[in-house]
């Protein structure tokens, strides 16, 4: 396969691999496009967002003091019929506080993805962060999203696969939306206390167990059963998240007094070992599995390429991923090597967080509030941190490219022109945002434009704009 | 270009660059096909694996109170359906419905997908395939296909991304609330000439701007609505920060999140009771999947289901008795309570069945009862009807599907699932 020229190959470089053009950054990338992805990568991971930069131990913490309030002004509201109480006030104060906290979490990574110049960087980020998906459908999760992100996903996005697994699977926002938390070895010590307490609430929880078998590491298709579920999540049971008198507060603690006791087989391997060893090294072998390879080096070309990638792109990976341990920094490299990658036809139709970034990169800005951003992305069905479940969002051009979705993309474009056109050269703006990428008739089209609203609103909805 | 393109011009010229206008034409049709022309359908998808002992809880079945321990409801709290079912206490609706022969419950329905994979059994659910990766496209689709040499109707998703079970060669039109489309802008025109050639974009777009048309017309035959947030409609409410909880259950309704509920599904049936508006529809609804804490969760969840059912109902107006309304989920939950108050991913869940179309009747299937001898792999109520079967006697007997076409194109591989009989 013989790759584009330079000036298609800077194109492809900035609007597929990263976020969509700034100004000048394809200028930039065209003396060497690949090394300048390659250039991306860096050992210590992705940015961070500049954000409150408050821990997950902290927002645990505060979201405590919120249950509390709520549950004392339950409690007065039931003994008072429907009057305010003082208590009422600070329970809304301290929801809207929270509230107030994810949409700056998000407002902080979006603004990240706007501005930086490593935007590949920020991608390969997204990408581990949608693969091991958290969503704000749970409220507690909810505050825990930006710190997850921050501790867990970008620190490991170019390290090994297992470091990454592990870090997700044991950090406070995973273990609460998971269920994971409260999950208790039927035979456990703690299952016999609860049980001395006629507390029917103490038992196994199965749901994270099975999301990384299914989701995170080797694929509903790997051929296991629901006896593998069952005896990973016993494997499990103790990863949980410290209490406001322990030793380490709203931060990952394995209770071993919650785990199963006794050896376990998951996927055909014994596991002897005892305490927290024991769910590590299922951990360990799941991030080593040749299924883990294939299937999360099929999402990783799903996502940067094709929603149907050529299978020789699927396999390049998956050898390197095998060769290194799961290094994925060098998949990263591989990826960025693959001939398969540079085809200058455009396949992936942008998803709404990734279009409306784009937009706004395009005209070298920011969204200057959550309120400019989230209506747009929650009416585009890509509400911010809530996909609909663990799979988190969905890849596939047919998901996003809805009729309502093309219009309601319009009216937003149009919108955002109404806005920003006006200080614009529409026609230096099309060669900014697509550089060799721009067709004729898009070029046509929005220099035959009326207004400098209407080139605007034609470009960022051109169908070169809106892939990638 | 002519600046001042209205409505009508606009598809008159979509229709001359052969792009798909959809909704024109369907009225030729209609005058030959007699009632079938008027026949709805709308497919409920509930995600996430709703718990079918939580919509119709078996009260009077005697293993009942123990399996679900801490999360089973008391006789008294359910609405009461039969000696053995109930409904759960927010699907206020559902129970009326029921009373008056409109409403029935399939206590024991399943797909044929085993794995308690939410996306496997979404995929099987919606592309009406007998197994994972059996097939690409909706079987809602299919059934467009399929009618389309007799009848070409409509097919209309509700939310912003286009569900699988209304993916395929046909284009169905999406809608989701918002706001209109300013007619005299030049804008949709010129984008109409940019995605002539584009396979994905042109179709869409076209179908989409119809439906905005639709939207409108639908809108305003209905009484205004001030109060409500249109953009929070198409989810549900979910727990973010100061969410719903169990604690505000008796005002749900009321608030905003109702109201929007309520006016999505009016919208939809306003949408359906127009002379070529789509016959046949899909919604879906989220966060169903109740690992902890499941009793407030499925409240809100169940009262949102129902309050949409709801608008639906007053939306089709009179033509509430052309509609049959199906429900259902991609699979049920474990008929034992967990360690953490919720459930874990079952087999067999209940469906609901609706409209004034419906024959009255008991409950659709068997129930195998939840003796622990009957627990499908000892764990999960056991399925006693493919939902295919519902399905297919659903497209055959209301909507005049071809059965031959029904075995071969819209259901195939589906022969152990037969068609169900005297539903309408």
């Amino acid at each position: 396969m013989s790759l584009p020229s330079k000036d298609m190959m800077a194109a492809i470089a900035v609007t597929r691999f990263g976020l969509g053009a700034r100004p000048g950054e394809i200028e930039a990338a065209r003396a060497d496009p690949k090394g300048f992805l390659i250039a991306q990568i860096r050992r210590e991971g992705a940015d961070l967002p500049r954000d409150s930069g408050e821990t997950s131990a902290d927002r645990f913490s505060q979201m405590r003091d919120f249950q509390r309030q709520r549950k004392m002004e339950r409690e007065q509201k039931d003994g008072q019929g429907d009057k305010t109480t003082a208590n009422a006030q600070t329970f809304k104060d301290a929801q809207r506080d929270l509230r107030e906290k994810v949409g700056a979490d998000f407002l902080a990574r979006a603004r990240l993805a706007t501005n930086t110049d490593a935007a590949f960087r920020e991608r390969w980020a997204l990408f581990w962060a949608n693969h091991f998906t958290v969503s704000a459908t749970k409220q507690l999760t909810s505050v825990l999203i930006g710190p997850f992100e921050r501790e867990a996903i970008r620190p490991n996005v170019f390290g090994g696969f297992e470091n990454l697994l592990v870090a997700s699977s044991t950090h406070p926002a995973m273990l609460t939306y998971l269920d994971q938390a409260q999950s208790i070895g039927p035979n456990s010590r703690a299952a016999g206390a609860a049980a001395r307490r006629r507390n029917g609430k103490a038992g196994l929880n199965e749901n994270l167990a099975r999301e990384i078998l299914e989701l995170h590491t080797v694929g509903v298709d790997a051929g296991y059963s629901q006896a593998d579920v069952t005896e990973f999540a016993r494997a499990l049971t103790g990863f949980s998240i410290g209490r406001d008198a322990e030793d380490r507060p709203g931060q990952f603690v394995f209770r071993e007094a919650a785990h199963e006791p006794g050896g376990r087989t998951v996927l055909g391997r014994q596991y002897g070992q005892t305490g927290l060893k024991q769910g590590l090294s299922v951990l360990s072998d799941l991030a080593a599995d040749p299924r883990t390879a294939r299937h999360v080096c099929g999402k990783i070309a799903r996502h940067f390429v094709s929603d149907m990638p050529p299978a020789s792109l699927t396999q390049r990976l998956e050898r390197r991923w095998m060769e290194t341990g799961g290094d994925l920094a060098k998949v990263a490299q591989t990826l960025i090597e693959s001939p398969e990658a540079w085809d200058p036809t455009p396949v992936k139709f942008k998803t709404p967080y990734e279009y409306t970034l784009s937009t706004w990169r395009l005209i070298g800005a920011e969204p200057s509030a959550i309120e400019r951003l989230a209506p747009i992305l929650t009416g585009l069905g890509q509400k911010p941190f809530s996909p609909p479940s663990p799979k988190g969002w969905p890849e596939d051009a047919q998901s996003w490219a809805a009729p309502d979705a093309l219009i309601k993309r319009m009216q937003w474009a149009q919108g955002f022109a109404a806005a920003v056109a006006d200080r614009a050269d529409p026609n230096a703006l099309s060669a900014e945002a697509l550089g060799a990428r721009l067709t004729p008739a898009v070029a046509k089209a929005v220099s035959r434009a009326e207004t400098r609203r209407e080139a605007f609103a034609l470009l960022v909805m051109s169908p070169e704009f809106q892939r990638r | 270009m002519n600046a001042h393109l209205n409505r009508r011009s606009l598809l008159g010229l979509g229709a001359s660059l052969g792009i798909g206008v959809t909704f024109l034409g369907t009225q030729a049709f209609a005058a030959s096909e007699g009632d079938l022309a008027k026949k709805k359908l709308v497919v409920v998808i509930c995600r996430g694996g709703m718990d079918g002992l939580s919509v119709s809880p078996p009260v009077g079945d005697p293993n009942y109170a123990a399996l679900r321990g801490s999360i089973a409801m008391k006789p008294e709290d359910v609405l009461n359906l039969d000696a053995t079912f109930g409904l759960h206490p927010e699907l206020s609706t559902v129970h009326a419905l029921a009373l008056k022969g409109e409403a029935r419950i399939a206590p024991a329905i399943a797909s044929p997908d085993r794995a308690r994979s939410h996306f496997e059994a979404q995929d099987v659910l919606e592309t009406g395939a007998s197994g994972v990766y059996g097939a690409d496209t909706g079987w809602l689709n299919r059934t467009l296909e399929a009618l389309a040499p007799v009848r070409e109707i409509e097919g209309l998703s509700v939310g912003a991304t286009a569900p699988l079970i209304l993916r395929g060669k046909v284009q169905a039109a999406s809608w989701s609330p918002g706001k209109g489309v300013d007619e005299s802008a030049r804008l949709p025109t010129l984008l109409q000439d940019l995605y002539k050639s584009d396979p994905l974009l042109g179709p869409a777009f076209a179908s989409g701007l119809e439906t905005e048309t639709m939207a409108q017309q639908a809108m305003t035959a209905m009484a205004p609505s001030p109060a409500m947030n249109m953009a929070a409609a198409s989810t549900p409410p979910t727990a973010g920060p100061g969410g719903t909880s169990s604690s505000m259950a008796n005002d749900r309704r009321n608030r905003q999140g109702g109201e929007a509920a309520r006016k999505l599904g009016s919208t939809l049936g306003g949408f359906m009771i127009q002379p070529s508006g789509p016959q046949i529809a899909a919604i879906s609804l989220d966060g169903f999947d109740t690992h902890a804490g499941q009793s407030g969760q499925i409240a809100t969840r169940l009262s949102y289901l129902d309050v949409v059912l709801d608008g639906l109902h007053a939306g089709l107006g009179t033509e509430w008795k052309n509609t049959v309304v199906i429900v259902v989920t991609e699979f049920g939950r474990t008929a034992r309570v967990n360690g953490t108050g919720g459930t874990d991913h079952g087999t067999a869940s209940t469906g609901l069945i609706l409209g004034g179309a419906l024959k009255p009747g008991g409950i659709v299937g068997d129930w195998p009862g939840l003796a622990e001898k009957a627990l499908f792999e000892n764990r999960d109520t056991a399925p006693t009807l493919d939902m295919r079967a519902l399905f297919k006697g659903a497209l055959a007997e209301h909507m005049g599907v071809d059965r031959a076409l029904l075995e071969t194109k819209v259901f195939p591989g589906s022969e152990t699932a037969k068609p169900l009989t005297g539903l309408v």
